[in-house]
C-alpha cells in the first residue's frame, strides 16, 4: 500500500477512535447527575410512580454498557431521544426535531463567518510576514492582539451600540425564521457574522503569520534567495508548496474555534443557533439536549482538525515521495 | 584531473574585497563582527578561509556576494567583482549574478534543499531562471555533472527528491547545483562538515575535481586545517573578525608565521607515548544491547581498560561507541554479558549501583553547554559532587572547589559565574573539574572535544594528559578523530556496526597491516600534508578501493 | 595568568563570555528597555491588584447595597447609575474585580498545579504513564472546553466551586501539554543525565535541574492560560451558567445590564453601562497580553543571542 494511504488510514481510524472514546465521555455524564434529578425534571408534584417510570425510561437501572450502545445506536441514525423540557406538563419532544433546524442556522452563520474571515486573515497574515517589522506589521500586530484580548461579547455590544443602535445600519437582534428569503438571512445574520470575523481574524491572521515567518526562516529559502531566484519566484516555487500544511493547519485550528466562540455571540443576537440552544438546555438542566449538541460540536472539532491532518499528510512530499 | 600539481595557475583578478565591516543586531545593538578584512581572488583559485566558530568565516563568505545575511549589515568596505562594485547594486542587480556568476553551497544540504521539488529541477532553477541555458540543455548538463561528480545512477538520479538520497549524495547535487551555470565563483560554506569521515573523503574529492575542471574560482570554509589543506591554493586565516595571517597553501602549512597560526597547527603534533598495565580496571565482558526492540546496537563487545591508561574507542556514527558508554555507566544495562570493575561485577542497572560505585566511574561529555545546568553556579556545579559524595560542606567544600578550579588552570573569580558566562573551554573545564571532584578511578571522555576549536582542543587534551599523571586516573576515550587518537590514547578500540573490530596497542592498530574497516576508516581521515587527498586517491584506484556509493 | 590575544590561555578565553550581573540589575536594566505597551501592561495589573485588594476600602456602596432606584442615571451619587435591582453599579465593578479576578488566579493556580506537576512527571517517568496521561489529556483536548464546561455544568450545577475545579482540570490539559514538551527539552540535558549518574534522587532532579529551566517559558504560559480562563469564566458567566448571583462579576453584569444598549439614543451613557463591565474585563486581558508578549519577546531573544 502506498505510504500516504496508509498514514491517512491511520490517522482516519485514529480520528474515529477518539470520537468514540468522546462520546463515551458525553454519554456517561448522565451517571453522574444527582439522585433528586428526576424530581427536578418532574416538578415537584411527580408521584413517586412517575419518578421511577422515568428512571426506567432513562434506563437507570440497566447496566451502562447497554444503554450505551442502545444512544449511540439511535445518534447514528439521527435520533437522540427526548428532550427533558416539557416533561412536567406532558410535552415532550424529539432532541433532533429541536436541533434540526438551528443547526442549519449555525452552520450559516459560521459559513458567512468562514467565507470573510479566512481570505481576509489569509492575507493579513502572509501580507505582515512578508513585510516583517515594517510599520504595517506592527499595527496589524498590535491591533489584533487587542482584538484577540476582547470577550466576544464585547465586541458584539460595541457593534450593537455603534452600528445598531446609534446607527441603524443593521438589527440588533438576529432572529431568523424558517421561512426567512436569503437575502433578509444575510441581512439579519450580519453583525454576528462580523462579530465572529473580528475575533477569528486576529487569531488566524497571528497563526498565518507565524507559520510563514518560520517557514520562511528555512535554510532552503536562503538558499533560494543565495540562487538569484526572484523575491516572487521564493514565495511561489519555494515557500508555498511548503506552506499548505501549515495554512491548512492555521484554518482547521480557527474554524475549531469558531464553533466554540459561535455560542456566546448566538446568545447575544438571540440568533436561533445550536449554540443558544445548548445554553438554554445547559440553564434547564436538560441532558439529552445537552449531550446531543455538545456530540455534535465535539464531532465538528474533531472532524476539522482530522481534515487538516490529512491535508498536511498528503502534501508532504516526504511521503508523497516514498523512499 | 586526478593530480594536483602544486598550485594552480591564476588568472586574473576576480574578487577584491578592502576594508569590509560587519555588523551584527543582538541584543537590541549592534555588533562588529568583521572588522576591517582585505581579501583577493584570482580566476580559478580555491582559497581556504578557516578559524574558529565566531571568527566571522561564514559572515565574510556571503559578504563576498554582496549578501549580508539576516541580522547582519556590511557597513563599511568595497567588494569588486570582475570590476563590478556589489555594494552599490541593488538587490535586483545582485538577484542577476546570484546563481549566474556567483555560487553557493551550503552547509546542511539536507536543510538547503526544497523538500517539495526534485533535485534536477532545483540544480537548474538558477540557470534556467536566468536565461542562461534552456530547461532542457541545462538538464542534459545536470545529468552530465552528476556524472563527473560520480553520483550514482547520474541519468536518473535527479528525479528523486531530496529526502530520497543520502547526506553524501545531496552534498555531491548541490555542487553540481552551484555549477550548473558555469559560475566564476562558487562559495563552499562548511560543506563537508556535517558528513561521515568516510563519507567526506569522496565528497572532497568529487568537489576539488569539478572545480578544477571548470578552472572555477573558489573560497572554501572550514575549521579543518587538514580538509583547507587538500583543497586550496591560498589560506585566509580569521580571528575575532580580522585576518591573521594570509598565504599560498604549502607556505602556510610549512612555515606558519603567527604565533596564533603556529598554535593552531600545534595540536595537530600533539602525541603521547604509548604506556601499558596488566592491571585491568574496567572490563565489559561480552555485552549485547539494543534500545528496545530486536534490533542490536551492540554485539558481543569485550573491551579490557588497564589502570592508568588511555584506551580510545574510535568509529564513526552509528558504531555504537557511545551506546558502549551507556551500557558501562549503567543508563542501559545490556541484554547480555556483564561489565567487571576491578575485577569485581558491576550491578547492571543504574539504580542498583551504590553511592561509591556511582563515584569511582565518572563521565565528561562533549557538549560542555548541555552538561551543566545553566542555573547553577560553578560554585554549586563543582561543589555537588564534594557534597553529594565526600559530604563536604561549608568552608572545607568552598577551598576544595577552589583546589580544583586551580588543577583546571582558572581561579576564584569564576566561582560565582554561570555556565552563560564561560566560553566553550572554560565550560568543558568545569565539567572536568566536576569528574574530578568526585575523586574517580575511571573517567569516561564523550567525544570532549570535538565541539572545541582547534586550539581550546590542545589546551583540554593537555590538561587531561597532566591529571592522568598526577592523579593515575583511566580514561575512555570517545572519539571519531583520529588526531585526538593520536594524541591521548595507549590502546585503540575500533568499533564498526556495533562490533569491535579490532583493540591493541596504539602503535600497532595505526601501523598495517589492517583490517578492512580500519584501513578505509584511519586513511579517510584528512592529514595536514596537501598532497594526502591526492595520494590517497591513486591508492585507493590501484587497489581498486571503494566505490562513490560508499555512503 | 596571561590574556595575550595571540597566544591561549584557559582564563583569558574570553570570546563570547557575557558580563556578570545580579539578578536586580539584570531585572532593572530590562525593564528599562521594556517597551510602552509593556508597561502599560504592567500599570494596568497594578491597577486591578489594588482594585480587588482594597475593593471594601474604594468602593463608595456595599456589594449587593440595593438602592429605590433601578436602572438610575450615571449621576454624581451613582457614578455608572444603578442597575436592573438598584445597586450601585461602580462598586460592583470594583468588588466585581475581587470576584472575577480571584476565582480567575485561583483555577489557574490550580490548572498548574495539576497540568504542571503531571507533566513534568510524564517527561520524567516517560512510560505507561506518560502514555496514559497523554493520551488522555488528547481525548480532552478533542472537546473544545467551553462545550465541556457547559455540559459539565450542567451536570454538577453552577456554584464557584464546581466552576473552578471544571475549568481548571480542562485547563490542566494544556497546560499539562506544555509543560511535559518544556521539560522534555530539559530532561533530555545532558545535565539531567549527568546528575542521575551521580545518583541525586528524582526529588533533587525535579527540583534543582528541572524547575528552574522550565520557569520562564510556565510563567509566560501563566499569564496566557490566565487570559484565556478568564475569558472563559467570563463567557460563562455571561451566560448565565458561571459565577451565580448575587454576587458581583462582569461577565453576569454585562448580561444583567445588556438591554440598556437599546437606549442609546435616548441615554448614551446609560447605553455604555453594560460595555463598562466587558471593557474591564478587555483591559485586563489585553494588559496581561502586553506583558507576556514582551516577556516572551525578552526570553526568546536571550536565546537568539547564543
Amino acid at each position: 500500500m502506498h505510504p500516504i494511504v496508509r498514514t491517512v488510514l491511520q490517522r482516519l481510524g485514529l480520528g474515529l477512535l477518539t470520537l468514540f472514546v468522546v462520546s463515551i465521555i458525553i454519554f456517561s455524564s448522565l451517571q453522574f447527575l444527582p439522585g433528586d434529578f428526576a424530581t427536578s425534571v418532574l416538578g415537584q408534584a411527580a408521584t413517586p410512580e412517575t419518578v421511577a417510570a422515568f428512571r426506567k425510561e432513562l434506563g437507570l437501572n440497566e447496566p451502562a454498557i447497554t444503554r450505551y450502545f442502545q444512544w449511540i445506536g439511535g445518534v447514528l441514525q439521527g435520533d437522540f431521544g427526548s428532550s427533558f423540557s416539557g416533561r412536567s406538563q406532558g410535552r415532550e419532544r424529539e432532541v433532533m426535531e429541536l436541533i434540526g433546524p438551528r443547526l442549519w442556522n449555525t452552520l450559516f452563520l459560521a459559513g458567512m463567518t468562514a467565507i470573510i474571515a479566512v481570505p481576509l486573515a489569509l492575507t493579513l497574515g502572509i501580507t505582515a510576514a512578508l513585510y516583517r517589522n515594517s510599520f504595517y506589521d506592527r499595527a496589524v500586530n498590535a491591533t489584533t492582539l487587542t482584538t484577540i484580548s476582547f470577550p466576544e461579547f464585547f465586541v458584539a455590544y460595541i457593534l450593537i451600540l455603534v452600528l445598531a443602535t446609534l446607527w441603524k445600519v443593521f438589527p440588533s437582534l438576529a432572529n431568523v425564521r424558517e421561512t426567512t428569503e436569503l437575502a433578509d438571512r444575510i441581512y439579519m445574520t450580519a453583525l454576528p457574522a462580523l462579530t465572529l470575523t473580528l475575533v477569528i481574524v486576529a487569531h488566524m491572521m497571528r497563526m498565518t503569520r507565524a507559520a510563514i515567518i518560520n517557514l520562511l526562516a528555512s535554510p532552503y529559502i536562503e538558499m533560494a534567495r543565495l540562487k538569484g531566484v526572484s523575491k516572487s519566484n521564493v514565495i511561489t516555487k519555494h515557500a508555498l508548496p511548503n506552506a499548505w500544511a501549515p495554512i491548512v493547519n492555521v484554518i482547521a485550528f480557527n474554524l475549531a474555534y469558531l464553533v466554540v466562540g459561535v455560542v456566546v455571540v448566538e446568545v447575544v443576537f438571540v440568533y436561533p443557533g445550536v449554540g443558544q440552544l445548548m445554553v438554554d438546555a445547559v440553564t434547564t438542566r436538560d441532558i439529552p439536549v445537552v449531550q446531543a449538541c455538545a456530540l455534535i460540536f465535539a464531532a465538528t472539532y474533531i472532524l476539522l482538525n482530522l481534515f487538516a491532518d490529512i491535508v498536511s499528510i498528503v502534501t508532504n512530499p516526504r511521503l508523497l515521495h516514498p523512499r | 584531473m586526478k593530480s594536483k600539481s602544486g598550485d594552480r595557475t591564476a588568472g586574473d583578478l576576480l574578487l577584491d574585497m578592502r576594508d569590509i565591516r560587519i555588523e551584527g543586531f543582538s541584543d537590541d545593538v549592534w555588533h562588529p563582527i568583521i572588522k576591517g578584512v582585505d581579501l583577493k581572488l584570482h580566476r580559478g583559485e580555491v582559497m581556504g578561509l578557516i578559524g574558529e566558530s565566531g571568527a566571522g568565516k561564514s559572515t565574510l563568505g556571503k559578504a563576498a556576494m554582496g549578501y549580508a545575511q539576516p541580522g547582519c549589515r556590511i557597513t563599511d568596505g568595497t567588494i569588486m567583482f570582475d570590476g563590478m562594485d556589489l555594494r552599490s547594486k541593488n538587490d535586483a542587480e545582485l538577484r542577476k549574478l546570484h546563481g549566474s556568476r556567483i555560487a553557493y553551497v551550503a552547509q546542511s544540504a539536507a536543510a538547503s534543499f526544497n523538500p517539495a521539488h526534485r533535485l534536477i529541477d532545483q540544480c537548474v532553477e538558477a540557470t534556467v531562471d536566468h536565461g542562461l541555458r534552456p530547461a532542457d540543455e541545462a538538464k542534459a548538463d545536470a545529468r552530465e555533472l552528476f556524472a563527473a561528480l560520480q553520483l550514482p545512477d547520474p541519468n536518473n538520479i535527479g528525479d528523486r527528491y531530496p529526502h530520497q538520497v543520502s547526506g553524501g549524495q545531496l552534498q555531491r547535487a548541490m555542487t553540481a547545483m552551484a555549477m550548473s551555470s558555469r559560475p566564476d565563483l562558487i562559495i563552499f560554506d562548511e560543506p563537508t562538515t556535517a558528513l561521515d569521515v568516510t563519507t567526506q573523503v569522496e565528497v572532497l574529492a568529487a568537489m576539488r575535481d569539478i572545480v578544477e575542471q571548470f578552472h572555477t574560482a573558489a573560497i572554501y570554509i572550514t575549521h579543518d586545517l587538514a580538509v583547507v589543506a587538500q583543497m586550496a591554493d591560498v589560506i585566509k586565516v580569521l580571528r575575532y573578525g580580522e585576518t591573521v595571517e594570509d598565504a599560498p597553501a604549502r607556505k602556510m602549512l610549512e612555515k606558519p608565521e603567527m604565533p596564533y597560526t603556529k598554535s593552531l597547527w600545534a595540536v595537530r603534533s600533539l602525541e603521547k607515548p604509548q604506556e601499558t598495565s596488566e592491571d585491568i580496571i574496567l572490563r565489559v565482558n561480552g555485552v549485547d544491547a539494543s534500545y528496545g526492540g530486536t534490533i542490536k546496537v551492540l554485539e558481543n563487545v569485550t573491551i579490557d581498560i588497564p589502570r592508568g591508561s588511555t584506551v580510545a574507542v574510535v568509529g564513526e556514527s552509528g558504531s555504537g561507541k557511545s551506546t558502549t558508554a551507556r551500557v558501562i555507566t549503567g543508563l542501559l544495562p545490556p541484554m547480555k554479558g556483564d561489565v567487571l570493575f576491578n575485577d569485581e561485577p558491576l550491578p547492571l542497572a543504574l539504580k542498583d549501583r551504590t553511592k561509591d560505585q556511582l563515584r569511582r566511574i565518572q563521565m565528561i561529555y562533549q557538549m560542555a553547554d548541555t552538561a551543566m545546568n545553566p542555573k547553577h553556579t560553578v560554585r554549586d556545579i563543582i561543589g555537588r559532587p564534594l557534597e553529594f559524595y565526600l559530604g563536604l560542606s561549608g568552608k572545607k567544600l568552598d577551598e576544595r572547589v577552589s583546589e580544583l578550579l586551580k588543577m583546571i588552570e582558572l581561579d576564584d573569580s569564576f566561582m560565582e559565574r554561570l555556565p552563560s558566562e564561560l566560553s566553550g573551554g572554560q565550560k568543558q573545564r568545569i565539567c572536568i573539574a566536576r569528574a574530578l571532584a568526585a575523586d574517580p578511578e575511571l573517567i569516561i571522555c564523550d567525544e570532549v572535544t570535538s565541539a572545541l576549536d582547534q586550539i581550546v582542543q590542545e589546551g583540554i587534551l593537555k590538561l587531561l594528559l597532566r591529571l592522568q599523571k598526577e592523579f593515575n586516573i583511566t580514561y575512555l576515550f570517545i572519539t571519531h578523530d583520529i588526531a585526538t587518537v593520536k594524541a591521548i590514547s595507549d590502546q585503540i578500540v575500533v568499533m564498526f556496526q556495533g562490533r569491535v573490530v579490532e583493540q591493541g596497542m596504539k602503535d600497532d592498530i595505526l601501523s598495517p597491516p589492517h583490517p578492512d574497516y580500519t584501513q578505509l576508516l584511519l586513511s579517510s581521515v584528512p592529514e595536514m600534508d596537501p598532497d594526502w587527498l591526492t595520494q590517497l586517491l591513486e591508492s585507493r584506484s590501484e587497489t581498486g578501493g571503494m566505490s562513490a556509493s560508499g555512503n | 595568568m596571561s590574556t595575550d590575544d595571540q597566544t591561549y590561555s584557559a582564563a583569558g578565553e574570553v570570546a563570547s563570555v557575557a558580563e556578570r550581573r545580579t539578578w536586580w540589575d539584570r531585572t532593572w536594566r530590562s525593564l528599562k528597555k521594556a517597551p510602552g505597551t509593556a508597561w502599560f501592561g504592567m500599570i494596568v495589573i497594578a491597577f486591578y491588584f489594588i482594585l480587588a485588594v482594597f475593593a471594601p476600602i474604594i468602593a463608595p456602596y456595599g456589594e449587593s447595597q440595593i438602592f429605590d432606584t433601578p436602572y438610575a442615571p450615571w449621576s454624581s451619587e451613582f457614578w455608572f447609575g444603578t442597575d436592573q435591582l438598584g445597586r450601585d453599579v461602580l462598586s460592583r465593578l470594583i468588588y466585581g474585580a475581587r470576584n472575577t479576578i480571584g476565582i480567575a488566579v485561583a483555577t489557574t493556580a490550580l490548572s498548574f498545579l495539576i497540568g504542571g506537576s503531571l507533566g513534568v512527571m510524564a517527561a520524567i517517568n516517560r512510560s505507561w504513564l506518560d502514555q496514559a496521561l497523554s493520551r488522555f489529556v488528547d481525548v480532552l483536548m478533542a472537546i473544545p472546553s467551553l462545550i465541556f464546561s457547559l455540559m459539565l455544568l450542567s451536570i454538577f450545577g453552577s456554584n464557584v466551586i464546581n466552576l473552578i475545579i471544571i475549568i481548571a482540570v480542562l485547563d490542566a490539559t494544556r497546560v499539562f501539554r506544555l509543560a511535559r514538551a518544556v521539560s522534555l527539552n530539559v530532561v533530555v540535558m545532558d545535565y539531567v543525565e549527568a546528575s542521575r549518574l551521580r545518583g541525586e534522587s528524582l526529588g533533587w532532579v525535579m527540583r534543582r535541574d528541572i524547575l528552574p529551566n522550565i520557569l520562564p517559558p510556565l510563567v509566560a504560559e501563566f499569564g496566557l492560560r490566565f487570559c484565556f480562563v478568564f475569558l472563559t469564566i467570563a463567557s460563562l458567566s455571561f451566560l448565565g451558567v458561571g459565577i451565580q448571583p448575587p454576587t458581583a462579576d462582569w461577565g453576569s453584569m454585562v448580561r444583567e445590564n445588556a438591554q440598556l444598549i437599546s437606549f442609546a439614543e435616548y441615554d448614551l451613557k446609560a447605553a455604555m453601562t453594560p460595555l463598562l463591565p466587558a471593557a474591564a474585563i478587555a483591559l485586563l486581558t489585553v494588559a496581561v497580553n502586553f506583558v507576556v508578549d514582551w516577556f516572551l519577546h525578552k526570553t526568546s531573544g536571550i536565546r537568539d543571542e547564543k
